[in-house]
């Protein structure tokens, strides 16, 4: 025990005589360590905040869109939901609510015009449902009323980032933006959500489904997205297989064809966000685990150094009376100290880097360094120490003591 | 005067191999040292002087012969032992003093006694009362590169002293230091003896074998004399007091 403390204070001020060499010699445990706290504070704020988003949908929801597999779709082959396929659900399949279609105008931005400002954004035609099922609530005005759709009625529910994109008045209501060459009346501004990937949600134009669908022309049969809720979530497996029952039917699917078309659960969303974040962790969790090797590798030629120079210091310490295990112990702690200091570096620098990234990038706002994260730093620095110390301690402990002693 | 014996060494050989060429460093000694004897061990370079004394400091292993250190019989025993009794019955004085560069004084003296698991208060406690011995009490935290050449000798004596060692074994002590800083070391030697202490002194040095009561004196690897020295030291100081 007092060898065990003795070694500590040695190694501390072994450390500190070279400050500069011991400094270079744990930059490897700096970098790698430093790497792997900043990228999982990040990853760990970003999946936080999207599966918050995803939550915000609602566990029981479900959302129904065409699917073809990439070499169908080269070979021409077309899938659509449709206002078919909406009907028959809505008639067919018991214990579900707010089901509600969703039409996308153009195929992603289009242009939107107030007075002579034009802005891409990205057009929906929907129901009242919308609202319920992603969360999206007016903070002014009003949303899409039954009555609009029915009625086809122009009428646009917007975004935020359109008023200041279109430097239209800081209460737009009333006020008419062009769409695909038709005036809409602005009757509701969306509560602000925010970016996500860098996607702006506030850059969104809700109109009408009924009016969304004419504005295409009434002989276009319109691919659409239907999204639902489940009432009772235990029936989600019999709802989802009813669902599909019904679509291969009006597709007309034979019983050896694939489905061309998906119904997905937000924790399949999640699910597969999910398993690319995970990806990226043992990506990034390899690149670490080399470095940590590479910094290993670097304390271990530092370390063989260290008891060459200080072979006769050893032979000292054998000609008092120190045994094997006393020389180990002093020359394994001196590399986990080197190891561990590293760490410490590595979990401070990788913190603020991460705490910097999070106050610059939004979508990062919830980074957050997890306990697992600073243990892990610690035990694998930590092991890392010991691993690559052994072996010069083991040189260090089996020198013959005549001829350390003898060493110039 | 009945005398007991300290170290018996019977029948000690050591022979090193280095590929084909074998050398005898020594050959069939035969040596028994009392407590409190003051022993020189005399030669020239290559005499074997000094592989006999790292077998008596065991830091060496005889090859053949048996060596009988305070009753225990160390010759078979393995390096952790050999570390333990050069930890509780050895004090190494060198001749190039051999302290820890980076440790002051009182470090230096310390250091013996953590192998032997004693506290740092204790520690500390011992290492003090050493060093103020031998007359550095002002001089606790000067490191060894901030002490004259006798300062340094005399931190190297506490350190062999402070675990209150059955032998003193000193290699060529005064070889580094100039003559008269040489005659306080050796001052210092005699008066340890004078309290009991038991000194074995490695020399090639005449004057300094002559402040010893016995010599030993070694050739080629076996023992050439073994002669009383009182008379002589006798003679020395009382020419020294005319």
């Amino acid at each position: 025990m007092y060898n065990f403390l003795e070694s500590l204070r040695s190694a501390f001020q072994s450390v500190r005589a070279h400050a500069l060499r011991s400094f270079l010699t744990m930059l490897g445990i700096v970098i790698g360590v430093m790497a792997v706290i900043a990228v999982v504070s990040l990853i760990q704020g970003f999946s936080k905040s999207v599966t918050s988003e995803f939550n915000g949908l609602g566990t029981n929801s479900l959302t129904i869109q065409s699917y073809l597999p990439r070499k169908d779709r080269l070979a021409g082959k077309i899938a659509k939901v449709t206002t078919d396929d909406l009907l028959n659900i809505q008639h067919a399949v018991t214990g579900i609510s707010g089901l509600s279609p969703i039409l996308p105008v153009g195929r992603f931005f289009i242009p939107v015009k107030y007075r002579n400002q034009t802005t891409n954004s990205q057009v929906l035609g929907s129901t009242p449902d919308y609202a319920v099922n992603n969360g999206t609530y007016p903070e002014k005005g009003r949303f899409i009323v039954p009555f609009d759709d029915l009625q086809h009625r122009h009428v646009a529910v917007i975004g935020v980032t359109l008023i200041t994109k279109l430097h239209l008045p800081e209460d737009p209501l009333g006020q008419y933006i062009q769409i695909s060459g038709q005036w809409f009346k602005i009757v509701g501004v969306l509560h602000p959500k925010g970016q996500i990937l860098g996607f702006d949600q506030d850059n969104q134009v809700i109109i009408p489904y009924g009016t969304a669908h004419s504005l295409l022309g009434a002989a276009v049969v319109p691919d659409i997205a239907i999204q639902l809720k489940v009432n009772d979530t235990k029936q989600m497996d019999a709802v989802v297989g009813r669902i599909s029952q019904i679509l291969r039917r009006n597709h007309h699917l034979k019983s050896g064809q694939d489905d061309d078309f998906k119904v997905q659960t937000p924790s399949q969303l999640l699910g597969n966000f999910t398993s690319v974040m995970n990806a990226i962790t043992y990506i990034l969790g390899g690149i670490v685990a080399i470095s940590l090797l590479v910094g290993g590798i670097g304390i271990m030629n530092i370390m063989l150094v260290s008891v060459t120079e200080r072979t006769r210091e050893i032979g000292i310490y054998k000609s008092l009376g120190a045994r094997r295990s006393d020389i180990m112990l002093q020359f394994l702690i001196e590399a986990v100290i080197l190891a561990l200091i590293g760490g410490i570096i590595g979990l401070l620098l990788g913190y603020g880097i991460g705490m910097l990234v999070a106050y610059l990038v939004p979508a990062f706002r919830d980074s957050f360094v997890p306990w697992w994260a600073i243990v892990l730093a610690f035990g694998f620095s930590g092991g890392v120490g010991v691993i690559f110390g052994i072996t010069p301690a083991a040189k260090a402990a089996a020198l013959d003591p005549i001829e350390a002693l003898r060493y110039e | 005067m009945s005398r007991e014996s300290l170290l018996e060494l019977q029948h000690v050989s050591k022979r090193y191999v280095m590929g084909e060429a074998t050398l005898d460093a020594l050959k069939d000694v035969n040596l028994t040292i009392y407590r409190n004897e003051y022993v020189a061990f005399i030669g020239p370079s290559g005499s074997g002087k000094t592989t006999l004394m790292n077998i008596v400091g065991c830091l060496d292993k005889p090859s053949s012969g048996s060596y009988i250190l305070n009753d225990t019989p160390v010759a078979d025993l393995d390096d952790n032992a050999l570390a333990r009794i050069r930890n509780r019955e050895i004090g190494f004085i060198f001749q190039n003093f051999n302290l820890l560069g980076r440790a002051d004084a009182l470090r230096n003296v310390m250091q013996p006694l953590i192998y032997r698991g004693i506290p740092l208060s204790e520690r500390k406690h011992m290492a003090t009362e050493t060093l103020q011995n031998v007359g550095l009490g002002d001089r606790l935290h000067h490191l060894p590169n901030q002490l004259s050449g006798g300062q340094r000798q005399r931190v190297a004596i506490a350190r062999a002293l402070v675990g209150k060692p059955s032998i003193l074994l000193a290699d060529e002590p005064t070889g580094n230091l100039d003559s008269s800083t040489g005659r306080d070391v050796m001052a210092m030697f005699d008066n340890l003896h004078k309290n009991g202490h038991t000194i074995i002194i490695v020399t090639h040095d005449q004057n300094i074998a002559n402040h010893c009561r016995r010599v030993v004196r070694l050739m080629d690897g076996q023992v050439l004399s073994d002669t009383d020295n009182v008379a002589k030291v006798g003679n020395q100081e009382a020419m020294r007091r005319v």
